[in-house]
């Protein structure tokens, strides 16, 4: 995996204790840019694990029987699977990876601000992430799904669960140093003269991302160690029989494993504001309002965990509360998508793969949000809570949002960081798979949910199957469309098309360099963009030009 | 229009839910048709705006100048920040009301805390309100028959159903229709939840938190009791039956296991 992302080895570079070539990417490198790609390509061989377990949890669900694995087994894998996808695929990669390979570039800087704390936080995540796995082998893994609901996960086999609290805090930590990391490098380390408001739009959806992190992962640890002392040393915190509180520890989880939400979805946000408006050739419809919406998720978004709790025992003012707060969420993810929506109207809109995948996720991402209000309705959550419609929800917001968005992405800066293009065509029939089987997998689960089928179990009704084998065509059509893009990223390293330094006509710093960046990214003084959204020609000069936009190579204006 | 005559169709036409078998589950359903009604509107109206826009604003042969500079439209803006904000809050009170009418909004407990200390006699513990219909039952014909109790016991992975008037322990849970049930729900071990899709009724079953779930079945029928909350390897076996039956049946069901008969005639 390594090799598609080398790039051609530098010829002429001054001596230091950073090794080259493709060495560096296995190396305790401190370059933003290699950091950024180790977390992709580790992040993507997790994503194939946790692939592999969705496969198998899809295969148990074929038939209404419990016959393709173990019931214990069972309750391992989808445990792997859920916490490999949010803590070592999704959250390290719309945050590390992209965060990483492109904040530097946005603010002006030549690197993170602190950039071995930022190698500290990527190589936690491997030896994590084995740790995590191996625990299937040695003793079985942890059996009470991600969330980790005492007094289940008290009484399932303690070294499983005990691996897989140190994994995840070892996590939490990455994620906290890099949540610093991203504030100290926007907030300080902008080139002289970019203002707050001319960053491009990825900066403050890593902003707030970055904020959620700092506030909201901290709670998440020490609930954790707690359920760690519970198990160990045989403490009462959560245990009901020693006079603890099962419900407290879901209220101190959810108050980090909701906004964990916009953790994945708000730098796909921001990753989707760069793309759509090079490719339509518009400037960012309404970039003010979007700043606001952003902020506004992230207040928003850490006063409504109690919602994953209607069915229990809060009081009622609770749930009207959290039912109103979450409702509201509604409104500035609303502008942000009628944003979207305005930037696409009246553009030139190239329909290559970036811009399919986006407008992939614009689609899969409403279905997602409208569900979700339906679920902060409390007579409505308290029905499908805890079915199939609630996984069906969440898929379409992580899957059908962040990891739509992750492949927009890749197609995206893939020429700036190989230098080389993509294969079109693949990277079509990449997408064209990757909708279909992902819509045939998750929105049937939605009636499974609404008719009485319950999440994590291993055997159903007989009455569903013909439901369940769908979604599980669905799953394995996703799972095929792993191939074409696997071998478009390798193939197209060695010979794909030259892409040069600007194949987009991109008016964002990164663009402004050579393809692939040198270490420390210019190499003069950095651009100052002022206008990263710059596209577009007046409504009276229409026919006038036939190039692209503004000029914006000009640093010192 | 048409988007918005036909999201209302769907709305009331399509119907994805299973059939309706207590008093709250017709109101719950009539929430469910709006907001299918709603977000349908919402999801093709917006489905539409991007088929059209890639179709219509696609880049043609040859076409090589940027789009407009469009970078924004306070007015258009305003519109879209009121709009939802105006549908949510009208949501928001709507399914407010819903959850007033299924009862979800009495004081925790106030209600189910009387009848259980009547009958449990010793209940210093708060006890922990579930939703259910005491609105109901004080306005229908239910006002005139007492609730009946029935303590509920969640273990790995099972469910028992006693009945303290005739002190006997079910597998499944006999109920007659019309009257309102009281469930005085315990769990042993882990967390459970009490599912009845049917009932469109759901609560977690919590060890060291008593709860009380009240519900009125009105449908005479076999349904599923589910477990929904994970609670170990046999999680998707741990699973019961719900019988409504009439009252006659349910009194021979009843005389037939009641072990206080002497007592309680």
């Amino acid at each position: 995996m390594t090799a598609t992302l080398t790039p051609q080895a530098e010829s002429s570079r001054p001596p230091s204790l950073q090794p080259h070539g493709w060495l560096r990417y296995l190396s305790f490198s401190v370059d933003h840019k290699v950091i950024g790609l180790q977390y992709l390509v580790c992040g993507f061989a997790f994503y194939l694990i946790g692939g592999a377990l969705a496969g198998a949890i899809r295969t148990e669900l074929a038939s209404p029987l419990s016959d393709f694995m173990p019931r214990e087994v069972y309750n391992q894998v989808l445990t792997l699977h859920g916490t490999v996808m949010i803590f070592l695929w999704i959250v390290p990669v719309v945050n590390g990876a992209f965060g990483n390979y492109l904040i530097p570039f946005y603010v002006g800087a030549r690197d993170m601000a602190f950039p071995r704390l930022n190698a500290v936080a990527f190589w936690l995540i491997p030896p994590a992430g084995l740790l995590l796995i191996s625990s299937y082998f040695i003793t079985g893994a942890a059996q009470s799904g991600w969330t980790a609901y005492p007094p289940l996960s008290l009484t399932t086999p303690a070294i499983g669960q005990i691996i897989w609290i140190l994994s995840v805090l070892l996590l939490g930590g990455s994620s906290i140093f890099g949540g610093i990391n991203f504030i100290a490098t926007i907030l300080k380390l902008r080139r002289p003269g970019l203002k707050l408001m001319q960053l491009p739009m990825y900066c403050w959806a890593m902003l707030g991302t970055s904020i959620l992190v700092v506030l909201s992962t901290p709670v998440l640890a020490g609930t954790l160690i707690l359920l760690s002392f519970d198990i160990v040393a045989h403490t009462g915190f959560f245990n009901p029989g020693m006079g603890g509180n099962v419900v407290v520890y879901q209220h101190l989880f959810w108050f980090y494993s909701h906004p964990a939400v916009y953790i994945m979805v708000l730098p796909a946000f921001g990753l989707v504001s760069e793309i759509l408006p090079v490719h339509c050739r518009k400037p960012l419809f309404g970039y003010a309002t979007m700043v606001v919406s952003i902020m506004a998720i992230v207040v928003l978004g850490l006063v409504v965990w109690a919602h994953h709790m209607f069915t229990s025992g809060t009081p009622p003012w609770m749930r009207l509360f959290f039912t109103i707060a979450t409702a509201f969420i509604a409104v500035p993810t609303g502008i942000k998508f009628f944003n979207w929506l305005a930037t696409l109207w009246g553009g030139r809109i190239s329909l290559n793969s970036a811009v399919l995948f986006s407008c992939g996720f614009i689609v899969n991402f409403v279905l997602g949000g409208i569900t979700g209000v339906a679920l902060a309705q409390v007579p409505f959550d308290v029905h499908v809570h805890d079915t199939y419609f609630v996984v069906a929800h969440f898929h379409y917001i992580v899957y059908g949002g962040s990891v739509f968005v992750i492949f927009a992405s890749i197609y995206h800066w893939y020429p700036k960081v190989t230098g080389r293009m993509l294969n079109e065509p693949l990277g079509r029939l990449h997408f064209l798979i990757t909708f279909i089987g992902f819509n045939l997998c998750f929105a049937p689960q939605h009636w499974l949910g609404l008719n009485g089928m319950p999440r994590r179990v291993a055997e159903y009704d007989p009455q569903f199957a013909f439901i369940n084998q769908l979604s599980s065509v669905g799953a394995l059509l996703m799972a095929i469309s792993t191939l074409p893009f696997l071998w478009n990223v390798i193939a197209s390293a060695f010979q794909g098309e030259i892409a040069g330094d600007n194949p987009w006509r991109a008016l964002t710093p990164e663009w402004l360099t050579s393809s692939p960046p040198p270490v420390e990214n210019w190499r003069g003084e950095a651009p100052l963009v002022t206008e990263p959204y710059g596209y577009g020609v007046a409504a009276d000069e229409l026919d006038l030009k036939a190039a692209s936009g503004r000029d914006l190579w000009s640093s010192g204006r | 229009m048409v988007l918005v005559l036909g999201g209302l169709w769907i709305g009331q036409n399509v119907n994805l839910l299973p059939v309706d078998a207590s008093a709250n589950a017709p109101i719950y359903d009539e929430l469910f048709r709006v907001l299918f009604s709603i977000g349908a509107i919402l999801f093709l109206g917006i489905l539409g705006l991007v088929i059209f826009s890639l179709i219509r604003f696609r880049r043609r042969e040859g076409q090589l100048a940027d789009g407009l500079a469009i970078e924004g439209n306070l007015p258009l803006e305003v519109l879209w920040t009121a709009v939802p904000a105006i549908v949510v809050l009208f949501i928001g009170l709507f399914s407010y009301d819903i959850y007033e009418r299924m009862g979800g909004m009495a004081p925790l407990g106030h209600d189910a805390m009387t009848q259980t200390s009547a009958s449990a006699s010793s209940s210093v513990q708060r006890v922990w309100g579930g939703i259910g219909t005491p609105a109901l039952s004080t306005t229908t014909e239910a006002a005139l028959a007492p609730p009946l109790p029935v303590e509920v016991t969640a273990m790995q992975f099972a469910f028992l159903f006693r009945y303290p008037q005739g002190d006997f322990i079910s597998g499944e849970l006999h109920v007659p229709v019309g009257q309102p049930v009281t469930l005085a729900m315990e769990a042993k071990d882990v967390i459970h939840a009490f599912w009845v899709p049917e009932f469109r009724l759901k609560q977690d079953v919590i060890p060291g938190q008593p709860t009380v779930l009240n519900f009125t079945p009105t449908r005479a029928g076999r349904y599923p009791i589910v477990c929904a909350e994970l609670c170990g390897p046999y999680h998707g076996g741990m699973r019961s039956t719900v019988v409504v039956e009439d009252q006659q049946a349910f009194d021979a069901w009843f005389a037939q296991n009641d072990k206080l008969s002497a007592t309680s005639t």
